[in-house]
């Protein structure tokens, strides 16, 4: 299986992911944002990082990259997209996911790790997980505050849409949202960062099923 | 032609800029200031102001939780 992993000026976190997908045990391949296709891959990451300096709103620029256009149609045809911190970001500037990304509610950047409970286990992304377990898991940012209007958010919680939610809140993001996924649950946006505990050199190893679970929705062998 | 667009938070937005420059202000001697909001100045020359809508639409605002306005300066 080969997961796709892309790059914009500014991504800080491509070589983590490229590397959580190798541990995997799948083939990683780095996705330039100047790429017209998605070179076949199976699944996509889009990863942490400062895509164009987080100029105008984090992730608005990035969305109008090249890659975007084939990134926006396989998602759009049940392919599966993981977004990461700033990938996330640019998966809501994108509108492949509803809602935004708000400044902290501290005004401060957050780094730390944070306790977070996986609340939706059918995704591709996350179906390795048990329902209802609690992760320790690195957040870095600083629009990680996630919003959305009411009738967005009933939608969410009423579908099953939220798929990681904080037990500790580290930016005010409402309902304690940390992650969601869209309507055919295939696109996955996350707010803390699971390739950063893919590896028990890192300190754990949390994360790694995120990237497992996507191979075995593959039927690929783990 | 020049383009003046101001961007800001829609209300009932947390603006924790806002905010946070709110609760500045009193500690510098500026009492009495209720709310502050902050938004985004954007100006740009364009040949034609038929397109500017579609700008902000796309790309200087994100309509989920801003609000724009825009009008030609000179």
């Amino acid at each position: 299986m080969r997961i796709g992993v892309t790059v914009f000026p500014g991504s800080n976190c491509d070589r983590d992911a490229l590397y959580a997908v190798e541990r995997a045990g799948a083939t990683p391949v780095e996705l330039w944002h100047a790429d017209a296709d998605l070179k076949g891959v199976d699944a996509v990451v889009v990863p942490g990082g400062f895509s164009y300096g987080d100029y105008l709103r984090p992730g608005a620029i990035a969305r109008f990259a090249k890659v975007m256009g084939p990134l926006e149609d396989f998602a759009r045809s049940g392919g599966p997209v993981l977004g990461v911190c700033n990938g996330f970001q640019v998966l809501l500037e994108a509108h492949l996911l509803p809602g935004a990304l708000l400044r902290n509610a501290s005004m401060r950047f957050v780094s730390r790790r944070v306790r977070a409970r996986v609340e939706a286990n059918d995704t591709p992304w996350t179906s390795l997980y048990e329902r209802g377990e609690e992760l320790t898991l690195p957040v870095a940012h600083n629009e990680g505050s996630y919003f959305a209007d009411e009738r967005t958010l009933r939608g969410l919680e009423e579908e099953g849409r939220v798929v990681l939610r904080y037990v500790e809140n580290p930016n005010g993001s409402v309902n304690d949202i940390a992650g969601i996924c869209d309507e055919g649950r295939s696109v996955v946006g996350l707010m803390p960062h699971p390739e950063r505990v893919s590896d028990p050199a890192l300190g754990s190893e949390a994360g790694l099923k995120v990237f497992e679970s996507v191979l075995r929705f593959a039927g690929a062998k783990v | 032609m020049k383009v003046r667009v101001l961007v800001r938070p829609k209300s009932g937005i947390l603006d924790p800029q806002g905010e946070a420059v709110r609760r500045a202000l009193p500690a510098l001697g500026f009492s009495g200031v209720k709310t502050v909001h902050i938004g985004r100045l954007v100006e740009m020359e364009v040949e034609s102001a038929d397109k500017v809508e579609g700008m902000c639409r796309r790309l200087l605002a994100n309509p989920t939780v801003e609000e724009y306005e825009w009008e030609v300066i000179s």
